[in-house]
């Protein structure tokens, strides 16, 4: 399965959400744009966060290094961490080609309170990328 | 306070050749083309090429002028040989640095002798400053700044000498090491030096400005079958720390002295007296209060500037000045500033953003080019 990058929602910050229902619950699968790994480039580090943690959205979860600079990774979405995806530090090299199936860092269980008004759509996402240049 | 950014000659050059550029002590300059690490590779394995054209250039005519470089340099400059480059400090008389800078030699074709002075781009404006009132004391010295007049590329690599024989007629290896040259192999003079700031052989250039795309131009057409590139300045840091060569405004700054910093060997201080010379006197017989050290951090998480340095009881240090991942060995490394009573010690901790890391001394510099 291909995840459909144009279906997507993204915060200001780069990072993509995925919502879907599973048994009753709405799981995010988060992950980082791929125009954000484009302007990061030769990435060195990735720090995950903890299964159970209890994320609000816009906290940051954890960092990705490239050569030159740490970035800050920040949840787009409220809720519990029940899956990360633990492979991904060891093969950064191959998030660049493929951020939205591969790439998927983590997974969160939304909480109900969560509020999904402050994402931005493809469209949306995709103008403040070509104003950032 | 908004300042304009100034453009180095060869700045159209890095924007039609997918440059990223950002601001750079006053200057937008490439940080990277297509990626930092595959940059670094092709300049330690074949050749790169560098815009240093922000680097300050400063010249100096006139009678006296090597007694003037004597009287604010920690190295002695008037028994330097006609075309020889010799790598310097300017201190304040407290023994702070105020700038790293490598001081040329030369004569011009009509043989006409004068020194030039390269200065860090973040520092040119307060050199300036700072040498304009000891010049009035060598009225025959005049200071001009050819920064703007000119520009400055760097060849750097194990091909580097090679292709660029073709382009002079002389042959660039008869250059011994840290020794220039002005040839008028460009119609209009430009001075070569075999210097670099990588850690690899190479020669650097300091050209008309209007001469600069050619000469880039034809460097890179030189090196087409040597697998010459561009690379930015993301690619020169990666490159000249593990060359362990220090940076101004990380290694160096002006509250720390060239003892401490562990660049005695650029300091003469015997018999002679120059701006910062009874301090850095005092200092060299109390012992310097820091060593610069270099370490490795376990796993992959490289530290960076700033993280404190802790011995292995967990006790403060030091601090790193200087952190990232050399792409050529395949893991992190740091300089450091630690306790001159601890830095023999064998194990170390990094601070790195909140989480200790175990960290082992490695000799410096960390890459050292094999010997041809």
């Amino acid at each position: 399965m291909s995840r459909d990058e144009s279906k997507l929602l993204y915060a200001e910050s780069h990072e993509w959400v995925d919502l879907a229902e599973e048994n009753g619950k709405t799981v995010g699968t988060i992950g980082l744009s791929g125009f954000a790994l484009e302007q990061l480039n030769d990435l060195v580090y990735m720090e995950l966060p903890e299964l159970g943690r209890e994320l609000t959205a816009g906290e940051e979860f954890g960092e990705v290094e490239s050569v030159k600079a740490v970035s800050p990774l920040y949840s787009p979405v409220s809720g519990k961490v029940i899956a990360v995806h633990d492979d991904l530090p060891e093969s950064l090299e191959k998030l660049n080609d493929d951020p939205y199936d591969f790439g998927w860092i983590l997974k969160v269980e939304v909480s109900q309170a969560n509020s999904v008004d402050a994402l931005l759509d493809h469209a949306a996402y995709q103008k403040q990328c070509a104003e950032a240049g | 306070m908004t300042t304009k950014l100034a453009k180095t000659p060869l700045d159209a050059w890095h924007r039609a050749n997918g440059g990223k550029m950002v601001p750079f002590a006053g200057y937008e300059m490439p940080v990277q083309y297509e990626s930092i690490v595959s940059e670094h590779q092709a300049c330690r394995n074949a050749a790169a090429l560098f815009d240093v054209s922000h680097m300050g250039r400063l010249r100096f005519d006139g009678d006296g002028s090597e007694h003037f470089l004597d009287h604010i340099l920690t190295r002695k400059v008037s028994d330097l040989p006609l075309g020889g480059v010799r790598y310097g400090l300017i201190c304040k008389e407290d023994g702070g640095i105020l700038d790293d800078v490598l001081v040329s030699n030369l004569e011009t074709p009509s043989q006409r002798r004068f020194h030039l002075m390269v200065v860090n781009a973040s520092n040119r404006d307060k050199i300036i400053k700072w040498l304009t009132p000891i010049l009035d004391d060598f009225p025959t010295v005049t200071m001009s700044d050819r920064t703007e007049l000119t520009a400055m590329i760097a060849v750097q690599g194990p091909a580097a000498m090679e292709a660029c024989k073709r382009l002079f007629s002389f042959d660039p290896l008869r250059l011994k090491y840290y020794r220039a040259v002005i040839t008028d192999q460009f119609a209009k003079p430009a001075i070569v030096s075999r210097t670099g700031y990588t850690g690899e052989d190479g020669l650097e250039l300091i050209v008309r400005a209007e001469e600069a795309n050619r000469i880039w131009e034809n460097l890179l057409l030189a090196g087409r079958n040597h697998g010459f590139i561009a690379a930015g300045l993301g690619a020169r840091d990666t490159l000249r720390l593990e060359a362990a060569m220090p940076l101004y405004g990380h290694e160096l700054n002006e509250s720390t002295d060239p003892l401490s910093a562990g660049l005695k060997f650029a300091c003469n201080l015997k018999d002679r007296s120059f701006i910062g010379s009874e301090a850095l006197v005092k200092i060299a017989e109390a012992g310097p209060s820091t060593v610069r050290i270099g370490l490795k951090p376990d796993g992959k998480r490289p530290a960076r500037e700033g993280c404190p340095v802790l011995d292995s009881k967990g006790q403060r240090i030091g601090e790193v000045t200087s952190g990232g991942p050399s792409p050529t060995l395949g893991y992190p490394i740091a300089m450091a500033y630690v306790d001159r009573a601890r830095a023999d010690d064998s194990e170390f901790k990094i601070d790195i953003r909140g989480k200790l890391v175990d960290a082992k001394p490695t000799k410096l510099p960390f890459y050292k080019r094999p010997k041809s």
